[in-house]
């Protein structure tokens, strides 16, 4: 879903890039002082496993590709802030390395899969929290529904965004959010299963979810 | 950090960034696919075009499936190195 250059007007690209690095600083200033040790490399390979996996284009159906987004298993791993901040960094390097969403919309594509993407799911987990049992099969559920609200969402954004740019809102919309919900499903899958192997090999990471599987 | 855990971490995502990104679907994004069939095009020329690996295919390699792993694992250590470096200069201070 990276906007490249030209598909967005000037002035919501301006802006957007406005409020990007505004929200930037705001996730670099609420986590100043506030990861631990462990969680030091752990956010250099939260990135390097985003990206890696965001090369990994799935086959959806009618000749349409999609791929992991992964902001919901960076905020599970690392809380919403150090969330933002990855998405962030791994949408610079694919902007300004490989070209993969243009420059102009590179503020454009933070807000939608980086801010978006990651506020999301971090309020759908929160209600879903304060709701359902704490087992592990309504953790990881929740975390499946989040995931898959995640991409639904940041593609809703972008869709808007390209109607509010001439484009016909409305279909654009309608197709925007049909395919998504189809790579959704991808995303859900895809967090489960990696969420799932690394609360099995260092449930120590997730402290929220080692309760959940002490309990269950 | 489990010195274990952070080197099969990282050997998982090297590998996926490798090994299996060559075979990932070629088939257009979600966004493209709309894009192509809304009839929305990139008005004027790309403004940005510098990028030293675009389409993630490392100049000077005819094969594309290496230039593609090694576009990956270039992108991948990018990433690690960028990102282990930012939280070390914002981490908890040890008093």
């Amino acid at each position: 879903m990276h906007v490249p250059d030209g598909f967005i007007s000037g002035p919501i690209n301006l802006a957007c890039a406005a409020i990007a690095i505004g929200g930037i600083g705001v996730a670099l200033a609420r986590i100043r002082g506030s990861l631990a040790e462990h969680q030091v490399p752990l956010l250099g390979m939260t990135a390097a496993f985003v990206f890696a996996a965001q090369m990994l284009n799935f086959p959806v159906a009618g000749g349409t590709s999609g791929h992991f987004l992964g902001a919901t298993f960076a905020l599970v791993l690392l809380g919403p802030w150090a969330a933002g901040l990855v998405l962030s960094l791994v949408l610079i390097v694919q902007c300004l390395l490989f070209a993969d969403g243009g420059l102009t919309a590179l503020g454009t594509n933070i807000i939608n899969m980086g801010v978006i993407g990651v506020a999301v799911p971090a309020v759908v987990l929160a209600l879903l929290r304060a709701v359902l049992p704490r087992s592990r099969g309504a953790t990881l559920t929740s975390i499946g529904v989040a995931s898959w609200l995640s991409v639904l969402a940041a593609s809703a954004a972008c869709a808007l965004e390209l109607g509010f740019s001439g484009h016909p809102i409305g279909p654009v919309l309608t197709a925007m959010l049909g395919v998504h919900a189809v790579i959704g499903i991808g995303e859900a899958l895809i967090t489960i299963a990696v969420v799932s192997s690394v609360l099995a090999a260092r449930p120590e990471l997730l402290p929220d979810l080692r309760q959940v599987e002490a309990t269950s | 950090m489990n010195r274990t855990f952070l080197i099969g971490g990282i050997a998982v995502c090297l590998l996926l960034a490798g090994l299996v990104s060559p075979f990932a679907s070629p088939y257009p994004d979600g966004l493209e696919q709309v894009a192509e069939g809304k009839g929305i095009e990139a008005a004027g020329t790309p403004t940005w075009s510098a990028s030293p690996i675009a389409d993630y295919a490392l100049p000077g390699i005819k094969r594309e499936g290496l230039a593609t792993g090694l576009a990956g694992i270039l992108g991948t250590l990018v990433v690690l190195t960028a990102g282990w470096g930012l939280a070390r200069l914002i981490r908890r201070r040890p008093v």
